[in-house]
């Protein structure tokens, strides 16, 4: 059989998943936690509670700050402590609102969480709406649980003009280390492909297609299985290849489609939702729970594991390991570089690496125009080219280059056998090239 | 010899077509240009550095020329004797103007200020500023990677290697601002050179809580307003937890100075204090020789 992949470019790094098979362990709530405002991309949200409120478990504590928001949700009962600054795994300060609880809201927190009761009925199910399925997901305050933290029901409510006609469930899963949606599949896959349904509701469409790689075959055989259930709804095995989970790699691969420059994806008529978000979205619909957890692969370099934890939870608590000499949160082709564990955990984080061969960078040598950069690019564009222009500030002609479409995949820094941090220097072109297009599409419209 | 004479006489004659030509073009298409633009750039720097909002020496001098008020116009490099001349020039009057210097508003040299990663990407703060915090702790900081060093015209500015932190000299500053667009942190701020050099500054940018800044820095503003308290001129304000001085309203008094008790606030270039007059010290008890 012919397996999908995307066209151009692309790398496959050492797989290295180690907790590849680890059961998902439920790591007890937290007697505190700690809830940043920006959890995801857009908007802060807005604190709705004061100092000493009584919150329960799974209150809103913070509304959307905006379109592109989400609320963000208590996963503990307890008393709010106080609304301050916290310092993100980056060392930025942050405003978020600590919650404290006592034993007994322990006790309570801990029952409701293991006996979680579903809300509407089969029948109240079926008559659900796709306005009604979007508001749920929108008062649930999820968001794309990949890592980009794109709310989610923005996603599904496409701009007028477009329109859906496939969604894509992206569990792919193709970055090194991670294997938190692998285990979520294979212990999960009936209420994910529940999940996707009410998401092709919500979006109106009768197609759905859940995108695996092949080195995940129990979560093919799983969610092959779960999937005949849903109508409509198949499991397409892919290629191994990084990035294949990126949205515009994935539905090329998946429908051969390419999302044209400067278009949103939407544009192809699909919309990509991660496959942890759809285990999200059904825990929303049928048990009405909000975002308050979520799958987290830790990865130490000798052993891996998969963690169910609650947001706001402190990162330090879920690491035994003392010998590593860097925190990657995410995977390690595009997770951030963190300088502490003392953070809250929070929607985005899908891995916490110690991997001490990920540590250090090997030294920089000068380009030589080989050209692997250029060759392993998903998007087609020249990373050596763009970087040199960067690195000189050369803005018009970075952006003639199309340095804006540039996905920060990471695979030519990657692919570079000088080493060169080429990546970084396009990041930095591609915002400040972004920033000159937003300011002179602001200045036309006046 | 016949072949001689041929080629003088053709290659003369096409020395002379080529010049009368040359000489056609040049008068057909002469650029007709102030004679006063070239006089007015001789006078400026030369170095094309930006500091008056122009795209370099040539359009500043253009513009002083086509200018009917020098108001708007002054070259920080050259200060305000050039500034005259140009006047003189060009038959306006310059506006007398204070020179500048570029001041760094963060003192956390590497043994106040604890390292808390260790950063082996790509040598340039624009790219260090969006990683996050950067090397130490302190959010609003020197990042240490120089981008203010490259983008100095005049060689002004250079990395202290043992405090880790940049150093302007004095001398070649001319205040243009080069380095205030360069830095991602906007911890350089021009400022009035002062009397004899004598400035005095906030050398610190951190904008957190007291209890925050004094783990991530020793020598941060906390934002206890002592100063603003002490300040008789009304010149500093405490605002997100930082205090600043203004440097109009400043008298130079070095009143906060004294009285910042992580020893935020800079003075240079100031007379050394007198001395106060010493409690008079117990003379040493002379050791008597048994007799």
């Amino acid at each position: 059989m012919k397996l999908h992949t995307f066209k151009i470019g692309g790398v496959h790094p050492a797989e290295n998943k180690l907790a590849a098979g680890e059961p998902i362990i439920n790591v007890p709530l937290p007697a505190e936690v700690v809830l940043p405002m920006a959890q995801h991309i857009g908007a802060p949200a807005k604190p709705i509670v004061n100092k000493g409120d009584k919150v329960k478990r799974g209150d809103c504590v913070a509304e959307a700050g905006g379109f592109v928001s989400a609320p963000i949700h208590t996963p503990i009962s307890g008393t709010v402590v106080k609304i301050d600054v916290c310092h993100n795994p980056q060392g930025l300060p942050v405003q978020a609102i600590y919650i404290k609880s006592d034993e007994a809201d322990r006790e309570a927190d801990r029952i409701a969480r293991e006996n979680p009761r579903p809300v509407r009925d089969r029948s109240e199910l079926a008559i659900l709406s796709s306005k009604a399925i979007i508001d749920i997901i929108k008062n649930a305050g999820i968001v794309g649980l990949g890592g980009a933290t794109f709310p989610t029901h923005v996603k599904l409510s496409p701009p007028p003009g477009s329109k859906a006609e496939l969604v894509i469930i992206n569990a792919v899963e193709c970055e090194p280390c991670l294997s938190c949606d692998d285990m979520l599949m294979r212990e999960r896959p009936r209420e994910i492909a529940k999940g996707v349904e009410f998401l092709m509701r919500a979006a109106g469409v009768n197609h759905g297609v859940i995108a695996i790689e092949n080195n995940k075959p129990e979560a093919i055989k799983a969610m092959t299985e779960a999937a005949s259930t849903v109508p409509g709804l198949e499991v397409m095995p892919m290629k191994v290849k990084y990035p294949q989970g990126g949205e515009k790699q994935l539905i090329e691969a998946v429908t051969g489609k390419e999302v044209p420059s400067g278009a949103l994806p939407i544009a192809t008529g699909a919309i990509v939702q991660n496959v942890a978000t759809a285990y999200a979205v059904y825990r929303a619909v049928v048990y009405g729970e909000p975002l308050m957890e979520r799958v987290l692969t830790v990865h130490d370099g000798k052993t891996g594991k998969n963690l169910r934890v609650a947001l706001g939870t402190n990162l330090a608590s879920l690491v035994d390991s003392t010998d590593y000499e860097k925190i990657i949160l995410g995977g390690p082709m595009m997770g951030r570089t963190a300088s502490t564990l003392d953070t809250p955990m929070i929607k985005g984080n899908s891995g916490i690496l110690l991997d001490n061969r990920y540590a250090h960078r090997r030294e920089v040598e000068p380009c030589i125009r080989c050209g692997f950069c250029a060759q392993a690019c998903p998007m087609g564009l020249e990373p050596f080219l763009l970087s040199t222009l960067s690195r000189l500030k050369d803005w018009e002609e970075a952006e003639a280059q199309k340095i804006a479409n540039c996905i920060e995949c990471g695979s030519c820094s990657y692919a570079c056998p000088a080493s060169r941090p080429v990546v970084d220097y396009i990041r930095l072109g591609k915002s400040t090239v972004m920033g000159i297009m937003r300011a002179r599409a602001a200045a036309a419209k006046k | 010899m016949s072949i001689i004479v041929t080629s003088i006489i053709v290659l003369g004659a096409i020395g002379i077509l080529g010049a009368a030509v040359l000489y056609i073009v040049a008068r057909r298409f002469y650029v007709k240009e102030d004679p006063r633009i070239d006089r007015v750039e001789a006078l400026l720097p030369g170095a094309n550095c930006g500091g008056c909002g122009r795209s370099g020496c040539r359009d500043f001098a253009t513009a002083c020329v086509n200018a009917t008020s020098l108001d708007s116009l002054s070259c920080p490099a050259s200060g305000s004797a050039v500034m005259k001349q140009i006047g003189e020039i060009v038959g306006l009057a310059a506006v007398e103007t204070k020179p500048k210097i570029a001041v760094i508003k963060c003192n956390g040299s590497c043994d106040v200020r604890p390292q808390v990663a260790h950063y082996e990407g790509a040598p340039t703060c624009s790219i260090l500023a969006t990683l996050g915090a950067g090397q130490t702790g302190c959010p609003n900081g020197c990042l240490g990677c120089g981008d203010c060093v490259a983008a100095c015209p005049y060689d002004a500015i250079h990395m202290n290697d043992a405090t880790g932190l940049p150093e302007v000299d004095e001398d070649k500053c001319v205040g243009c601002g080069a380095c205030v667009k360069a830095c991602p942190r906007a911890i350089i701020e021009l400022r009035f050179k002062g009397p004899r050099g004598m400035r005095v500054w906030v050398a610190c940018a951190n904008k957190e809580k007291g209890a925050f800044a004094m783990k991530e820095c020793k020598v941060a503003c906390i934002g206890c307003s002592k100063c603003a308290k002490e300040c008789t001129h009304d010149a500093i304000t405490v605002a997100n937890n930082l205090a600043y001085i203004d440097y109009e309203k400043c008298k130079l008094c070095r009143k906060c100075v004294d009285v910042c008790p992580t020893h935020a606030i800079h003075a240079v270039n100031f007379p050394v204090k007198k001395a106060q007059p010493a409690p008079e010290q117990p003379k040493p008890q002379t050791e008597v020789s048994p007799a």
